[in-house]
Formats: structure tokens, C-alpha cells, sequence
């Protein structure tokens, strides 16, 4: 099936909940469509490793919230045609931005170190039990993709309908710019 | 009092002064008062009674001589010898010499351009008067224009005088006093209010400071004629608390002219009534935009509200109200006296007269300066304020504070109009000019500005809200060496929406440095600019995807 | 108000949009405009209350104005032309919103009004879809002191209708704004805790009139704030009757 002429699209999540790629899913058969017209090279659902050059159009769920975030925006930029910001986490931080209101400190504290917060066994006091290798490390705050890298197309939601998400990419796949103003907004 | 006895008590109080040898002139404005100032009045004080020289040598408590610079200044007349940096060691040697030969070492040299090139009309007392007493004020002429406007002019008369003078508000936009005045005149109300703009807030600004600590009378001399021009019995005085001074000389002139019978019920024994009053801002810069001075003087928050209606038709409490800034009322008593034409021969053909600068930064000599308009900016610079010492070169030189500009040595030969600043992307203001050398960097000087305008704007508009705060960050980022390119367009887009949608001249103006600095100083913008977001492979996306399946 | 197209004695002609229009003496701009079904977005605006003129988003041009007015504000005089929007306003306006936006924490998933929200509503109307400024994202308390409503500062856009619809409908005049600038604060009393001020009538007018989430019922979910604007159609009724016009 696979085409070198074929458009390549691609879907990453980032700080978020995954909700949009579940929208995205719920575009049900016609993903068979997309399929069948364009290839998906690298996505939470499917099993690529390395994010591949020379993609077409990427729908980027979730914030800038780590460093490793940030990485992976800029490498996708720098292979990707089109990048589109999916979803209000993307676009506006959203809920994960609610984060940015305390510091780093505090917040891994809470996570990590409070009572309650489900670590057994607890904590020695004056010591946080917060990760200090392998978990990437959390900015100062959580910010939306386009303060990071350039972003071509903005697809607001929370999430996007799955027709928003549909109607986006085919006007991409047909070559016109979408404006999907009037199937979604912020919050929707 | 009557015309007449004005006239008598002039010519008494000419004579009492007459009557002493010397006359010691002690700047006593705020510039020298915090040099210490008042310990060398105090100091003459005590050695002249000492000395038995009492009934010799007056020590009067003058305003403002213009050269802070060599501050605390002295000056002996009608010797017209000017001494500097006058400590309180050197009041003995002072007094010493009195019917001698003057004392060299503190001698300040008053042939230089500092004092040639200036013409003095609002300044014209300043320093030569003790700004305490009516008596002073009266000998040198002071509320003689009042008389005559009283008792020989009508209103229309006196507003198509200073329709002819072409005076124009010194408070900084120079729209023309006597459209205003007369706009007021016509206007219909059962009440109609004179408010003089005294809240003067840009940074490094002390024009009007300096008139009220210098010459009260004058302003309350020019307001008064305002009243009667325009058909107003209540004036208010709108003074920022930070000016303590400038208050206390403003209460005591007050009372002194009501004393006299120069403030009140029938003036000058005439018809006509007017009484001034002191309201105190409490510190906010947005309260010297007329509306939300009306709205503080209301008792609410100093808030501007949109124009129009303009305050000329709709004022304080609804009613028709001319408000001015202090130095254009100071200039309505000379106007007068002198006539609409020897004003009008003063300057260029579209700004009149003279204007009073504060000047500052790292100059040879600075201070309190008034200048035909018409002069130019490398005439202040280089000739008056005698350049930048010590091998300093000149960058630029920054006009109206937060609303003005920075303009490059290569401007230098602008003349100072309101028209040629404003073609330079910068204004008149109301005064304030600080020159700048090279160490100065112009991001991190339109970053105060913007800072400034930030902390000052009052919240009411969002564009100006919010626009300000958002500028000032990118700013902070830029000149931090961490703003992009795209945040530098940003700005400038920014600059836009708020100069273009701000309710008042806050928000309308705040922009203005940034822009001026961009204007004539963008390589140092651009020079702090790091590499950009990443961008995609190719610039314009959508064009070069071959997307039909 | 329904000032219908008939002209009375007190009736003249402008031109909006190209199209001559009747007023009445003493309307505004957008009280025409609204006759006349011309659509100028507002935010800070409500019927029967004193127009504020402070969200600019009502801004239009004025042959031989050289500013932009807002037309909430500025009374519509006779021969008055005016055009209520171009591309030039229209990209104010946009920004406007997103400089709102970039203000405070508006996370309209997490927020009660999410889908009655008038800042969403013209984010979306005007196709902002993302905001280009940098957020700003401010530590702001939620004062929920009070019994039964709650008063989010996150979500507060300092529109002042319910500083207004305090004191000139309720006349309680326990909302005010406290600070200055990027720093000012819809306050209750001399900045008390709202369950503690002695002027709250605890009328709910605020809560009302609050053009998003800031002001809101406690207890109230995303389906109850629908109900918020029609309770505020009952405004320029008791404007009118205060002013003895009925």
C-alpha cells in the first residue's frame, strides 16, 4: 500500500490526555477513508519508534510541558510540512497550564511527596521521592505548542469533534487551508 | 482693592526694595533646597543680623535661577553677580565681600549661551521673586493684566487675544488655547469651571514643578483671566501630592490674594467673582489626562472616560470646563500685558512664544531652561546645556517622556515646533527632555518607558490593560537576548492595535518610544534578536505539498 | 429599547455600513446600529446599564474622525458616516480578544460557563483560534466566601457590569474595582472577603450580568448558566423604571 507519492501524515501526543487522539478515533470508518488515500507514519496508534523525515501533516495533541516536549516539537517542526495544533491543550495549554499557577517544586511535591499522594513507602521527611532521572523534566510552565515551534493550522476543542478533526484533514489532503471555525471552538 | 491701589501698592513695595544696598537672592525651589539651600538662606539670615547689615542687604528666598546643575545658587543684586555650588562655609566670605570686589572662586559666569540663549516670558520671575510674598509678585507688575481685563475688556475681547497670540497648550498635544477658551465661552451651563493641570508626572519632567514654586501668583493670575474670559466663578488647581512645595506656595498665594481681594467676591471691585481651590492627585500618572483628572476631582477614580464629549462641553459634574496645564495659564498674564502680537512674533509661524524644558542626563549644564520655539535641538544641546562633558558622544535625545520619542543626532537640527517633533515620531510634551550618550542602550530605554506606562495605565481599556504588560514582557525578552524574530513583530503589531484602540492618551501614546527606538535604533533590536522557533521546511507549506493522492 | 425606523420629529438620517439609517435623538451609535440589525460585538456593554467604553471591541470608524470610537459610547449625530468594520477593525478586535484571553487563566473545559460564555463566543465568532500573545498566566484566588455565589478572578475580563448593575440598578454599590492597571481586581466593599461585606443585598444582579465565569451561582452546572441571560433581559426594564421613563 505504501506510496512514495502517498501524503504522509502523522499524530503525536504530547502534554495532554489523549482525549483528542480518542476523537480522532472516533472519526470511525472514516479513518478507513484517510487510510486508504494517505499514509500514517508514525502515531500513538501505530508502532513506529522514531519520528520519520519528510512527513506531510502532523496533528500535535497536548502542551509544552517538559524538555522532552520541547525536543520532540522542534525535531517534528523540522520534518514536518504542515503542523497542525490539535486540540486546546495544544493551542491554549488548557487544563495542563492550570499547573502554571505553582511552581515546579510544588507540584512534584504534591504528586510525589504529599500524603496521599499514593507512595508507599512514605516519604523521609526533607527528602522528595519526585524523579531525578528518566521522567523528563518538567518546565517552568506548561505553554501551547505555537510558543514553542511555528504552527501552520490551529484545530481548538476539548477535544475537537471527530467531524472537526476529519474536516481538517481532508481540506489539507485536498490542499486548501481549513477554517474550522464553524464546527469548533474553545472548550467545545 | 481697586486698579488704583494695585498700581500704589506696586510702587510702595518697589521702594522698600529700593531701599536696601544688596539684595541676596537665595534659590530656595526644590533643585536647590535638597543641595542645601536652605541652610545657606539660613546662614545669610544670621550673618547679615550679625553684621548689623539688616537694614543693607535683604536675603530673600527666591525661585528657580535654571542651572540645578551648580546648585545651591546665589544671586547678588543689582550687582547681577550669580554665584554656585554655594555651601554654608561659604556665607562668611559672601557677606564679607558685600562692598567689595564679589568672591571669585564661587563666581558663575552668566555670559554663557546657558543664559544668553534663553528667552524668559513664563520663567521671566523666576528667581527674581520671593514666590512667599504677593508684594513681590505685584512689584514687578504682577495682576496688572488682571485689572485691565477687568475693567477695560470684554470676555470675547480677551479670548480673540489669545486667539491671536497663537498660543497653544503646553501641556504637551498643543491643541489651540483660544479655540479651547472659546469653545468653553460658548458653551452653555449653569456652572462653568477653570482647572489647571498642575499633575505633571513624566519622568524627568519639573516644568510646572518649578513655575508653581517660583511664580504661584502667575498661575493664579492666568487662571483668573481664563474665568472671566470663558464665564467661570470656581477654579480648581489639580497638584500632585508629591510637590509639597509647590502646594504649600500655592496655599499661601491663595490666601494671599484673597487677602487683597484678588480672589473672591467682586475682584478688583468689580462684578466679577472667582475662587481657586487645591484638589491633591495621589499619585497617578493617568490623572494628567483631563478626563480622569475631572473624574478625581469628582471624588471618583481617576478614570478617563471617552471624548467626546469633550471636556469644553461636558466637564467636571457635566458642566463646560476649560482645563489647561500650568505653564499655559503662565503664559496668559505676559500675553496681555505685552499684546497678542509681541507673543505671536515669538517662535515659528505655527508654534508661538516659548517653551520651558526640564533638562537632563550627562550634560556639561542642566536644569530649568526656556527657549523660543524655533530653536533647535543641537542649539539646547551644544549651546545651552554646553554638550556632553568628558568625551561622552551624543546618542539621542528623548522628548515627552512616556508619550514622546528619542531623537538621533542626526535630527539635531530640528527645529523644536510641535510639528517637526511630531514628524520625527516624537512631541513636544510637556517638557521633559533627557539627553542620552552612547552607555544608553534603546531597547532597554523604550523597556522603562513601556515599564513605566505598565505600571501607570489604569486598567480601564484592555488594549492599553493589557497591551502595555504584554509590550513590556516582550521587551524584557528582547533586551534579555531571548526574543525571536517573530516576537519583535509582535511588538510592532502590538504597538498598533494600542496606539490605534486605548481609550485615552495613556494608552494611545504608550507605544510611541518603542516606535521612535525602532524608528532610528533598530539594529540594536535586532542585534539582541536569537534564532527563531523552527520553523517547517519550507516557508509557505501549503504551496509545495503535492497533496492529491 | 425598541426605537422603531418611523421617523418622529426627533429622527434624523446617518449612514451605516453605506446604508442611511433613521436614529433618534440622544442614541447611540450601537443602540442604532442594533435597530437596524448591524451586528458591532461588544463585551463590556449591556443594555441598561451606563455605557463603560473600556473593552474597545465596539470600536468603529467616523468619517473625519481620525480615531476610532467606540460606538457604545458616541452618539449618533445627524449625516454621521459610519463604517463598522474592515479588515483594519477587525484585526484589532481579534487581537483584542486574545490580549483578554492571554490575561488570565480562561480554561473554558474546566469552566461552569463553557458554551454561555460571551469571551468565547466572540473568540470563536471572530475565528481566533489560537492566542498569539504570550499568556500570562497569573496566580489568582477564587473568593467563595459567600453563600451562594463564587467569584472567580481567573476567569474575569473587568468588563464592570456587575460594578455597574451594583450600584446603578441594586444601588448597593458593594462591587468596585480595587489596583490599577494589569493589577486591577473586581473587589467587594474595601476588598473584604465577599460572605463578609455588609452592603451585598446577595441579589445576584453580578452574577447575572457576567459576561463569562467569573460571577457564579454556586451549586450551578454548565446547564444552568443558560438561564443567566435570560434573567438579564429584565435590565433595561429596571433601568426604566428607575428613571421614571415608564
Amino acid at each position: 500500500m505504501t506510496n512514495a507519492t502517498r501524503p504522509r501524515l502523522a499524530t503525536i501526543w504530547l502534554d495532554g490526555c489523549s482525549g483528542c487522539h480518542m476523537s480522532l478515533l472516533d472519526m470511525d470508518e472514516r479513518l478507513i477513508d484517510i487510510a486508504s488515500v494517505a499514509d500514517i507514519v508514525f502515531s500513538p496508534t501505530v508502532d513506529t519508534k522514531e519520528f520519520p523525515e519528510n512527513v506531510d501533516v502532523t496533528l500535535m495533541e497536548g502542551a509544552i510541558g517538559s524538555d522532552e516536549d520541547v525536543e520532540k516539537a522542534r525535531k517534528i517542526r523540522s520534518r514536518t510540512k504542515i503542523l497542525v495544533s490539535m486540540g486546546d491543550c495544544a493551542l491554549t495549554a488548557n487544563v495542563v497550564s492550570m499547573r502554571n499557577l505553582f511552581t515546579v517544586e510544588d507540584v512534584l511535591a504534591r504528586a510525589y511527596d504529599e500524603p496521599g499522594s499514593g507512595n508507599v513507602p512514605e516519604p523521609r521527611p526533607g527528602e522528595s521521592r519526585a524523579p531525578k532521572r528518566y521522567v523528563p523534566k518538567l518546565q517552568t510552565k506548561a505553554r501551547p505548542v505555537h510558543e514553542v515551534v511555528e504552527v501552520d493550522y490551529f484545530l481548538p476543542g476539548c477535544p475537537p469533534p471527530a467531524d472537526a478533526i476529519h474536516y481538517t484533514i481532508t481540506e489539507l489532503l485536498a490542499g486548501r487551508a481549513p477554517d474550522p471555525s464553524h464546527l469548533t471552538r474553545f472548550g467545545r | 482693592m481697586t486698579p488704583d491701589e494695585l498700581s500704589q501698592l506696586s510702587v510702595e513695595e518697589r521702594e522698600r526694595q529700593q531701599g536696601f544696598e544688596h539684595c541676596l537672592n537665595v534659590c530656595t525651589a526644590a533643585s536647590c533646597l535638597s543641595s542645601g539651600a536652605e541652610e545657606v538662606k539660613k546662614g545669610l539670615t544670621t550673618a547679615v543680623k550679625e553684621k548689623g547689615l539688616r537694614e543693607k542687604c535683604r536675603i530673600r528666598g527666591a525661585g528657580c535661577m535654571g542651572l540645578c546643575s551648580s546648585g545651591p545658587l546665589v544671586a547678588l543684586d543689582p550687582e547681577d553677580v550669580l554665584y554656585q555650588h554655594v555651601g554654608v562655609d561659604d556665607v562668611p566670605e559672601i557677606v564679607e565681600s558685600l562692598d567689595t570686589q564679589p568672591v571669585p572662586r564661587l563666581l558663575c559666569d552668566t555670559t554663557i549661551p546657558f543664559f544668553q540663549r534663553q528667552k524668559k516670558i513664563v520663567l521671566e520671575n523666576s528667581g527674581r521673586i520671593d514666590p512667599e510674598r504677593i508684594e513681590d509678585y505685584i512689584a514687578v507688575g504682577g495682576y496688572r493684566s488682571l485689572a485691565r481685563v477687568l475693567t477695560e475688556m470684554d470676555p470675547d475681547e480677551v479670548v480673540q487675544e489669545i486667539v491671536n497670540s497663537g498660543l497653544r497648550g503646553r501641556g504637551g498635544a498643543g491643541y489651540p488655547t483660544g479655540l479651547k477658551w472659546g469653545t468653553v465661552a460658548k458653551a452653555t451651563g449653569a456652572e462653568k469651571y477653570v482647572i489647571c493641570n498642575a499633575d505633571e508626572g513624566d519622568p524627568g519632567a519639573f516644568m510646572d514643578r518649578a513655575v508653581l514654586e517660583s511664580d504661584p501668583h502667575r498661575v493664579l493670575e492666568g487662571m483668573t483671566i481664563a474665568a472671566y474670559a470663558v464665564g467661570a466663578t470656581q477654579g480648581y488647581i489639580y497638584v500632585r501630592a508629591e510637590y509639597p512645595l509647590a502646594i504649600k506656595r500655592l496655599r499661601q498665594a491663595i490666601k494671599q490674594a484673597q487677602r487683597l481681594g484678588l480672589q473672591g467676591d467682586r475682584i478688583y471691585e468689580t462684578p466679577f467673582r472667582f475662587t481657586v481651590d487645591i484638589r491633591l492627585g495621589a499619585g497617578a500618572f493617568v490623572c494628567g489626562e483631563e478626563t480622569a483628572l475631572i473624574a478625581s476631582i469628582e471624588g471618583g477614580r481617576g478614570l478617563p472616560r471617552p471624548r467626546p464629549p469633550y471636556p469644553a462641553n461636558h466637564g467636571l459634574w457635566g458642566c463646560p470646563t476649560l482645563i489647561n496645564n500650568v505653564e499655559t495659564f503662565a503664559n496668559v498674564a505676559a500675553i496681555l500685558r505685552e499684546g497678542a502680537g509681541w507673543f505671536s512674533s515669538i517662535g515659528t509661524e505655527k508654534s508661538k512664544g516659548t517653551k520651558v524644558f526640564s533638562l537632563a542626563g550627562p550634560l556639561s549644564r542642566y536644569g530649568l531652561i526656556e527657549v523660543p520655539m524655533g530653536i533647535s535641538l543641537r542649539e539646547i544641546v551644544f549651546d545651552i546645556a554646553g554638550g556632553l562633558p568628558d568625551g561622552k558622544s551624543f546618542k539621542a535625545v528623548q522628548t515627552g517622556g512616556p508619550s514622546g520619542g528619542c531623537i538621533p543626532a542626526r535630527h539635531l537640527d530640528t527645529s523644536v515646533d510641535y510639528e517637526s517633533l511630531r514628524e520625527l515620531g516624537a512631541i513636544m510634551g510637556s517638557g521633559g527632555m533627557i539627553v542620552m550618550d552612547e552607555s544608553s542602550n534603546m531597547v532597554d530605554v523604550a523597556r522603562f518607558f513601556m515599564e513605566f506606562c505598565m505600571t501607570e495605565s489604569c486598567g480601564k481599556c484592555v488594549p492599553c490593560r493589557v497591551g502595555t504588560y504584554q509590550m513590556h514582557t516582550l521587551l524584557d525578552r528582547i533586551y534579555n537576548r531571548q526574543g525571536t524574530k517573530r516576537d519583535l513583530e509582535l511588538l510592532s503589531e502590538l504597538c498598533e492595535v494600542v496606539r490605534e484602540t486605548s481609550l485615552c492618551g495613556l494608552g494611545q501614546t504608550a507605544p510611541n518610544p518603542v516606535n521612535s527606538t525602532l524608528r532610528y535604533f533598530r539594529d540594536e533590536y535586532e542585534e539582541r534578536l536569537v534564532s527563531d522557533g523552527v520553523r517547517g521546511p519550507s516557508g509557505d507549506p501549503l504551496a509545495q505539498v503535492e497533496m492529491t493522492p | 429599547m425598541t426605537h422603531k425606523s418611523i421617523p418622529t420629529p426627533d429622527s434624523f438620517t446617518l449612514r451605516i455600513d453605506g446604508t442611511d439609517v433613521v436614529a433618534q435623538v440622544g442614541q447611540s451609535i450601537l443602540e442604532v446600529a442594533q435597530d437596524h440589525n448591524i451586528g458591532i460585538p461588544t463585551l463590556c456593554y449591556l443594555e441598561g446599564l451606563t455605557p463603560w467604553g473600556g473593552c474597545r471591541l465596539c470600536l468603529v470608524e467616523i468619517k473625519g474622525s481620525g480615531r476610532l470610537l467606540p460606538a457604545c459610547s458616541t452618539l449618533a449625530t445627524e449625516d454621521m458616516d459610519v463604517t463598522t468594520t474592515s479588515p483594519r477593525i477587525e484585526r484589532y478586535r481579534r487581537t483584542i480578544v486574545e490580549l483578554l484571553f492571554s490575561e488570565r487563566n480562561h480554561i473554558c473545559a474546566v469552566c461552569v460557563s463553557n458554551g454561555n460564555c460571551e469571551l468565547q463566543t466572540l473568540a470563536q465568532e471572530m475565528g481566533v483560534t489560537h492566542v498569539h500573545v504570550p499568556y500570562r498566566y497569573p496566580t489568582l484566588l477564587v473568593d467563595s466566601s459567600h453563600d451562594g455565589f463564587r467569584l472567580d478572578h481567573n476567569r474575569c475580563v473587568m468588563c464592570t457590569r456587575c460594578v455597574r448593575v451594583c450600584e446603578e440598578i441594586e444601588g448597593a454599590a458593594t462591587k468596585g474595582v480595587g489596583g490599577r492597571g494589569i493589577d486591577s481586581m473586581i473587589i467587594n466593599d474595601l476588598n473584604e472577603p465577599w460572605g463578609e461585606s455588609d452592603t451585598c443585598t446577595s441579589c445576584g444582579k453580578c452574577v447575572s450580568v457576567c459576561p463569562t465565569g467569573a460571577l457564579t451561582e454556586k451549586g450551578t452546572t454548565f446547564a444552568d448558566m443558560a438561564k443567566r441571560r435570560e434573567r438579564r433581559e429584565l435590565l433595561p426594564y429596571l433601568t426604566q423604571t428607575r428613571e421614571g421613563r415608564r
